[in-house]
């Protein structure tokens, strides 16, 4: 078999893959969401902006989103950070396997695990109580700041490997420099240490961020009914309301808004999706 | 005089190793004072404790005036050019010299004109706007320098700056420091491994050897009167016989080589009657000398003709298979020597120097 033969053969369930799990269903959808029962309308994508219960949980979802991305990149940058430079040779794959340790438990089991650490008869209470720290027992779950707590927790690994990939390129000497031309530690990190992790930052943030926006589990777990994400309602649309067209036109209105935002972010820090992709 | 710099019984400890073993000196202001030793004798621990990287264990570094016990590196008025330059990748030529200078919070318009003013002064006018990557390896140094210099430290500590550029342009750079530092006058310490850099651009060298400071002096006298076996060895090409000292007479000593040829030589200070070590330059023996009054004669077979042009040598072996380096001066007066010719070479008394042979530290 010449060289093009293997090429196809090797392509073609790759191919097959992209095109029958992800384009054709999309299609359908695409279709879906432009049609009620009565036949063609725009009424699907109507009722998103005239019904405020849909437009602000998807407005509080893509601001929740970026927050929990940038939480995440301020806790990663340090973790990094002491990971490639700070640690000795032996202890860092240590670390690092501490880092994925987690992450061979599923993330039910994960959220789960949040769950009876912080619910009002959980752990912490108990310890609390008996330490005399609090009177009575205190809800911690079903609230914004726990939600995001458990999203950061989430998607920290896929923060963090870019970044201590891209950070072991960054020379010692570097740092040693601006260190010795006077430049204090924050100044070192914002002149020297970012930039350099400029194309890890990106692709750590893309990654994080679309985990984040389509996270479906953390959110109804640990927000509750108190936090609501856009991807409930699409859940509520699709299985609660069995209105598939609106559920399929909100699921096109987040893909939108999640490239728009990744769009922006590229352009406001200057940078291009082949070159952070490479 | 004036010191910049002043280094009192400085001593650095690595777990057990002690990488810099009670090291003292001065450095005059103004002067180009460099660091000679081989790789692991601690000359780079030496400049990192004076940059600021290390803390010293014990012992005391100051700079003109004041003692650096646990001021951090961003706070001392002395500026490092690092072994590969560490210029900033991410940054052009002009903002990687306004660097020190935007930390210092020096007005935008005055940055500018010193940045320009700098790159002026290192030969590099209207570089400013290049990226690092566009600089050749000697523009490359002459911005790291600059960096430096623009921010008038006390003191500018080089690190093997040199090492990475190839031969041709290494000499070049060589004179080029050489000139920048009297033009600029700031005290330069500079440290290398390579004892022409240090002879070439220095007002004076020390030589340093297992975290110990063998001699300090000016480069001349490193070479022709080098008080220690070590420095003997390692500054210059010399040549080294093993023998036992048989009399001693007042500065010169009667040495028999362990292939038994029996020398007059001069003697260093604690050399006695027993084991010793004989030095000699290539450059002190002469080929097939005329009169021989109160020459040391030895006859030896050329081996081979090592020809590098004002620099040539002689590889020669004594009968007893002991290889010498000679010079060879061209001035066509020894056209006639070929491999294997025997031949016989003579030197003064006073240019071989004798020392005690002692144990190596281990």
């Amino acid at each position: 078999m010449n060289r093009s033969g293997l090429f196809w053969l090797f392509l073609t369930p790759v191919l097959l893959w992209l095109f029958l799990l992800i384009v054709l269903p999309h299609v359908d959808l695409f279709i879906l969401s432009f049609r009620t029962d009565e036949g063609w309308s725009l009424e699907n994508y109507a009722n998103f902006f005239t019904e405020p219960i849909y437009w602000l949980t998807f407005v509080r979802t893509a601001v929740y989103s970026i927050i929990t991305t940038l939480l995440t990149l301020v806790v990663s940058l340090p973790v990094a950070f002491y990971i490639t430079k700070l640690s000795r040779p032996r202890v860092r794959g240590f670390l690092m396997i501490l880092l994925l340790l987690p992450f061979w438990v599923s993330e039910l089991v994960r959220v789960y695990g949040w769950m009876i650490l912080l619910r009002e008869s959980g752990v912490l209470n108990y310890l609390f109580l008996q330490l005399g720290l609090l009177e009575r027992p205190v809800e911690m779950l079903y609230n914004d700041a726990t939600m995001i707590m458990g999203l950061v927790y989430t998607s920290m690994l896929f923060m963090v490997v870019p970044l201590v990939s891209v950070m072991e390129s960054l020379d010692d000497s570097l740092v040693e420099a601006a260190y010795d031309l006077g430049a204090s530690k924050i100044c070192i990190w914002r002149t020297i240490i970012i930039p350099h992790c400029k194309p890890g930052i990106t692709s750590g943030a893309i990654v994080v961020f679309m985990l984040v926006l389509g996270n479906y589990l953390t959110p109804n777990l640990m927000g509750g009914k108190n936090s609501l994400w856009f991807t409930e309602q699409i859940y509520n649309q699709f299985i609660a309301s069995f209105n598939w067209n609106q559920g399929a036109a909100f699921g096109f209105l987040l893909l939108a808004l999640s490239s728009c935002i990744v769009w922006v972010g590229l352009k406001l820090t200057g940078q291009k999706l082949g070159e952070v992709a490479s | 005089m004036q010191y910049d710099l002043v280094i009192s019984r400085l001593v650095k400890e690595f777990g057990t190793f002690r990488a810099v073993d009670d090291v003292s000196f001065e450095v005059p202001k103004g002067s180009f004072f460099s660091i000679l030793g081989p790789s692991g004798c601690g000359k780079t621990t030496l400049l990192r404790m004076i940059a600021g990287f290390e803390e010293q264990t014990s012992g005391r570094i100051e700079i003109s005036g004041q003692d650096m016990r646990g001021v951090t590196p961003n706070r001392r008025p002395v500026n490092l050019v690092f072994q590969h330059l560490a210029l900033f990748p991410m940054m052009n030529v002009a903002e990687n010299i306004a660097f020190g200078l935007r930390r210092r919070k020096v007005p935008a318009a005055e940055i500018r004109r010193r940045t320009e003013e700098m790159l002026e002064r290192v030969g590099l006018p209207g570089y400013g706007a290049k990226r690092i990557h566009q600089l050749s390896g000697g523009q490359k140094q002459r911005v790291a320098i600059a960096r430096c210099l623009v921010l008038d430290p006390k003191l500018l500590l080089l690190d093997e700056p040199l090492g990475a550029l190839d031969l041709k342009l290494r000499e070049q750079m060589k004179v080029e420091l050489k000139k920048l530092q009297a033009k600029v006058g700031t005290t330069f310490i500079y440290i290398t491994h390579d004892q022409s850099e240090a002879l070439v651009m220095s007002d004076t060298v020390a030589v340093m050897n297992r975290g110990r400071f063998e001699q300090v002096g000016s480069p001349q006298e490193l070479y022709m009167d080098p008080q220690t076996p070590f420095v003997a060895g390692f500054v210059g090409d010399n040549n080294r016989w093993e023998g036992t000292v048989e009399e001693v007479e007042g500065e010169t000593v009667l040495i028999r080589t362990d292939e038994a040829l029996v020398f007059r030589a001069r003697r260093k200070a604690d050399a006695h009657k027993g084991p010793a070590t004989l030095f000699l330059r290539p450059e002190a023996m002469v080929i097939d000398p005329v009169g021989t009054d109160g020459l040391n004669t030895f006859p030896a077979v050329v081996k081979a003709i090592l020809f590098d042009g004002a620099n040539s040598r002689l590889l020669t072996v004594t009968p007893s298979g002991h290889e010498l380096l000679a010079a060879l001066p061209q001035n066509r007066a020894f056209d006639h020597i070929r491999p294997g010719a025997e031949i016989t070479l003579g030197w003064h008394p006073h240019s071989g120097i004798v020392f005690a042979r002692r144990e190596e530290r281990p």
